[in-house]
C-alpha cells in the first residue's frame, strides 16, 4: 500500500475503536442469519409450481391489487397532508407529524383492532350501514392505515428541505399556486416523494396484523401474502412448500424497494 | 410602448420592530434607478416591498397606471417625504410626484430595452390594475407578487434545479400561457442577448455563478417586466464576473430599480441614485451629480472622496486654521455668506502630502497628523486628521501615526457646498 492510500484509508476511518467490529458483526449476522435460512429451506424444485398454485396465485394478485390501491390512496391523502405540514408553523407540525407517527410505533394489531371498532357493526361508521370489515376494501384500508406515514413523513421531509425559497422565485416571475405546486414544488420533492411512495407500497404488501384483525382471512378475498404465509404455517389450506416460496418472494420484493429508494435518493446524481 | 409602459413610482412606510422605512422613489419609464445606503438601511425592505413581499405601512406604489399597493388612510395622499433633498435638482424623488404618477420630463425614452419581450401577459395585468386602482377608493390594495408586473432578482440565482437553463427561462412566460414551443424559442432568444447562446439544454448546476446569474437575468427579463428590481445582484461575483454582467444589464434593462453597494454598478447602470440611510432618503439625483456632491460621510466614502466640514469666511472654506478655497462659480456662492457650515469635497489622490518646512500659509495648505497608513490596489492612503491623501508606496517611507505632515490641495480639484443642505 503506497503511503497516500494509507493515510487515505486512515483518515477514512475516522478513531472509532476496532473492538466495536465485533459486536457489529453480531449484529449484522443476527439480521442476516435468518434471511439466509429461509432461503436455505427453499425446495427449488417445486419453487415454480409453487407459487403458481392457485392458493399462491390468489394471495399474489390479492396483495399486488390491493398494495396497489392502498398506494393510490396513500398518495392522494399523504401529498396534500404532507404539504401541510411541511408548511406549517414549527409548534402545529410538530403535532401533525407526531399524529402521523402512531400508526408508524403501534402495533399493527392494535391499529386493526381500532379499525374494527370505527368501521365494525357497532362501530361509529358501521352505525351507519356501511359492511366494510372483512371485505377487500378492509384489506386496502388496513394497508392505508399502516404505510400512509411512510410516505408522508418522507415527503415531507423533502419539503421541508427544500424550502419555500423557489416557490417565492417562480412566484416573482408570475406563477400562480398551482403551477407552483406542479412545476416546482413537487418536482423539487420528487426524489422524496418516490422514496415514500415505493416504501408505502413496501409496507402495504407486508401488512399482516391490521389486515388479520379487520379484514379476516378468506382466500381470494382478504388473504393476501402474509396472511397465506401464517396460514400455511398454522397447517391449512395453503402448502408450506408454497408459504416459504411466497417469503422469498416477498423478501425478493423488500430488496428491489430498497435498492430502488437508494437509487433515488434526493441528491443522488442521477 | 404602450399606454401601460409607464415607470414606476412608490412611496414606501414599512415599520418592523424598531425599524422604520420612509423613502419615496420614482423611476421613468426605461429609467434605471440605483438605490445606495450602507448595511441595515432598509435598501432590501424597499425591494421587497416593491415586490409585495413586504406589506406596507404607509404608502402607495404605483407601476404605470395601476396601484399594486395602497396602505389606506395616513400616507395614503402622499406627502412629499423626499422633497427638497439636496442635488435632487430633477425634482423626482417626491411621493407627490407618485400621486400623479408622472413628471414632467418623463418622455426620455426606454433606451435599449423595453420593446422586446412582447405584450405578454400585460392585458391580465391591466385588468388587475385597474381593479386593484378601483378598490383603492375604498382604501387598501394589495396585489399579489405573481400578478405585479415586477420581478425581484437577488445575489442568489435560484435558478430551478430540476430544469434545464431553458426552461428556467421559459418558466416565466410559461406561467403566463405563453405555448411551451414559442416560450422556449424566446427563452433561447434571451439566452443569446445575455451571452450564454448554446447552453439552454445544461443543468444550472453545470453553469458557473456567473452564468447561473446571466441566466437569472435572463429569466427575469423574460417575463417582460413593466420594472425589474435587482437586489445586489453582482455583490457575489468576482470583478471581471460582474463587469460582464454589468455590461448586460446596462444593455437590456428597463425600468428597473438597482439596490447595490457598489458605486460602479450606480455609475453603469442608473442614471438617478437615491441614497438611502436608517431607513430615509439622504440624497437623490443625477449619479455623477450625487457623488460629486455627497451630503452625507456616507455617500462620501462610496463616492472616495473627502468631505471635510468647515466653516465659510470670506468666501473660504475655513477649519482649525487652514483654509480652502475653490475656483468654481457654485462653490463660490454656497461659500458666500460667512459663519455657515461648508464641507470642503474633492479626491484623496488630488490632494499631495508636502514637508511642513514647503508649507505655504495661503489658501490650500494646511498642517496636520497622520494618524493611520492604508494599503491600497495603487499605493497607500494616508488618513490624517484633517483628510484622505493617496500617495505612491514609495512616498510613504517615514511616515507613521502620529507623524506630523503638510497637505495641499489645489483650488481647481475643490469644491464647496453647504453642509445645511443635507436632509435627515
Amino acid at each position: 500500500m503506497s503511503p497516500g492510500a494509507a493515510r487515505r484509508s486512515r483518515a477514512r476511518d475516522g478513531f472509532v475503536p476496532p473492538i466495536i467490529a465485533v459486536p457489529a458483526v453480531l449484529g449484522l449476522a443476527l439480521l442476516v442469519l435468518p434471511l439466509a435460512a429461509l432461503v436455505a429451506r427453499v425446495d427449488w424444485t417445486t419453487f415454480w409450481p409453487d407459487i403458481t398454485s392457485q392458493p399462491a396465485l390468489d394471495a399474489l394478485r390479492l396483495s399486488f391489487v390491493t398494495g396497489l390501491i392502498a398506494t393510490v390512496a396513500c398518495t392522494i391523502l399523504g401529498v396534500p397532508l404532507a404539504l401541510v405540514i411541511a408548511r406549517s408553523g414549527a409548534r402545529t407540525a410538530a403535532v401533525l407529524r407526531a399524529i402521523v407517527t402512531v400508526p408508524l410505533v403501534l402495533p399493527p394489531m392494535v391499529g386493526g383492532i381500532a379499525l374494527l371498532f370505527l368501521f365494525g357493526r357497532r362501530g361509529w361508521f358501521g352505525a351507519l350501514g356501511l359492511q366494510i370489515p372483512f371485505t377487500t376494501t378492509a384489506v386496502v384500508i388496513a394497508q392505508t392505515f399502516v404505510a400512509l406515514p411512510f410516505l408522508v413523513l418522507a415527503l415531507e421531509g423533502a419539503l421541508r428541505t427544500s424550502g419555500v425559497a423557489f416557490e417565492r422565485t417562480a412566484a416573482a416571475l408570475g406563477a400562480g399556486r398551482w403551477t407552483i405546486l406542479r412545476r416546482v414544488t413537487l418536482p423539487l420533492a420528487a426524489p422524496g416523494l418516490l422514496a415514500g411512495v415505493i416504501l408505502c407500497f413496501a409496507r402495504a404488501i407486508g401488512e399482516f396484523g391490521a389486515t388479520a384483525l379487520f379484514a379476516g382471512n378468506a382466500p381470494g378475498v382478504t388473504q393476501t401474502m402474509p396472511l397465506a404465509i401464517y396460514t400455511a404455517f398454522n397447517g391449512a389450506g395453503v402448502p408450506q412448500g408454497t408459504a416459504v416460496a411466497l417469503a422469498l418472494l416477498l423478501l425478493i420484493t423488500a430488496v428491489a424497494v430498497l435498492l430502488l429508494v437508494r437509487a433515488w435518493r434526493p441528491g443522488t446524481p442521477r | 410602448m404602450t399606454a401601460v409602459d409607464g415607470g414606476l413610482s412608490a412611496r414606501v412606510r414599512v415599520e418592523r420592530g424598531g425599524f422604520r422605512l420612509d423613502v419615496a422613489l420614482a423611476a421613468d419609464p426605461g429609467e434605471t434607478v440605483a438605490v445606495m445606503g450602507p448595511s441595515g438601511a432598509g435598501k432590501s425592505t424597499l425591494l421587497g416591498a416593491l415586490a409585495g413581499l413586504v406589506p406596507l405601512a404607509g404608502g402607495e406604489v404605483r407601476v404605470g397606471d395601476r396601484i399594486l399597493d395602497a396602505a389606506g388612510g395616513r400616507g395614503a395622499s402622499g406627502d412629499a417625504a423626499g422633497r427638497g433633498s439636496s442635488g435632487d435638482s430633477a425634482g423626482r424623488g417626491g411621493a407627490g410626484d407618485a400621486a400623479d404618477g408622472r413628471t414632467g420630463d418623463a418622455a426620455d425614452g426606454r433606451g435599449a430595452s423595453g420593446d422586446v419581450a412582447g405584450g405578454r401577459g400585460r392585458a391580465g395585468r391591466v385588468r388587475a390594475g385597474r381593479a386593484a386602482a378601483g378598490r383603492a377608493a375604498a382604501g387598501r390594495v394589495h396585489v399579489a407578487p405573481a400578478a405585479r408586473g415586477v420581478v425581484l432578482l437577488g445575489q442568489e440565482p435560484r435558478l430551478f434545479p430540476h430544469l434545464t437553463v431553458r426552461e428556467n427561462v421559459a418558466f416565466g412566460p410559461r406561467a403566463q400561457g405563453v405555448p411551451a414551443v414559442r416560450a422556449r424559442a424566446e427563452a433561447d432568444e434571451w439566452l443569446r442577448r445575455v451571452g450564454l447562446p448554446d447552453r439552454g439544454g445544461e443543468r444550472p448546476g453545470e453553469l458557473s455563478g456567473g452564468q447561473q446569474q446571466r441566466v437569472a437575468v435572463a429569466r427575469a427579463l423574460a417575463t417582460g417586466p413593466e420594472a425589474l428590481l435587482l437586489d445586489e445582484p453582482l455583490t457575489s461575483l468576482d470583478p471581471e464576473t460582474a463587469g460582464g454582467i454589468r455590461d448586460v444589464l446596462r444593455e437590456l434593462l428597463g425600468t428597473a430599480v438597482v439596490a447595490t453597494h457598489d458605486a460602479l454598478d450606480a455609475v453603469v447602470l442608473a442614471r438617478r441614485l437615491v441614497v438611502v440611510e436608517d431607513g430615509r432618503v439622504v440624497q437623490s439625483g443625477p449619479v455623477r451629480e450625487v457623488l460629486a456632491a455627497p451630503a452625507t460621510p456616507y455617500v462620501a466614502a462610496i463616492a472616495g472622496v473627502n468631505r471635510v466640514l468647515g466653516v465659510a469666511r470670506g468666501g473660504r472654506w475655513v477649519r482649525d486654521g487652514v483654509v480652502l478655497e475653490a475656483s468654481d462659480a457654485a462653490s463660490r456662492a454656497a461659500a458666500a455668506d460667512d459663519g455657515v457650515e461648508l464641507v470642503a469635497i474633492f479626491s484623496p489622490s488630488a490632494a499631495r502630502l508636502v514637508p511642513l518646512e514647503a508649507l505655504g500659509t495661503g489658501a490650500g495648505d494646511g498642517a496636520t497628523t497622520v494618524r493611520r497608513l492604508d494599503p491600497t490596489p495603487a499605493g497607500v492612503r494616508v488618513r490624517t486628521e484633517l483628510c484622505d491623501v493617496d500617495i505612491p508606496v514609495e512616498d510613504a517611507a517615514g511616515l507613521a501615526s502620529g507623524s506630523p505632515v503638510g497637505v495641499r490641495v489645489a483650488a481647481a480639484d475643490v469644491r464647496l457646498r453647504r453642509a445645511a443642505q443635507r436632509i435627515s
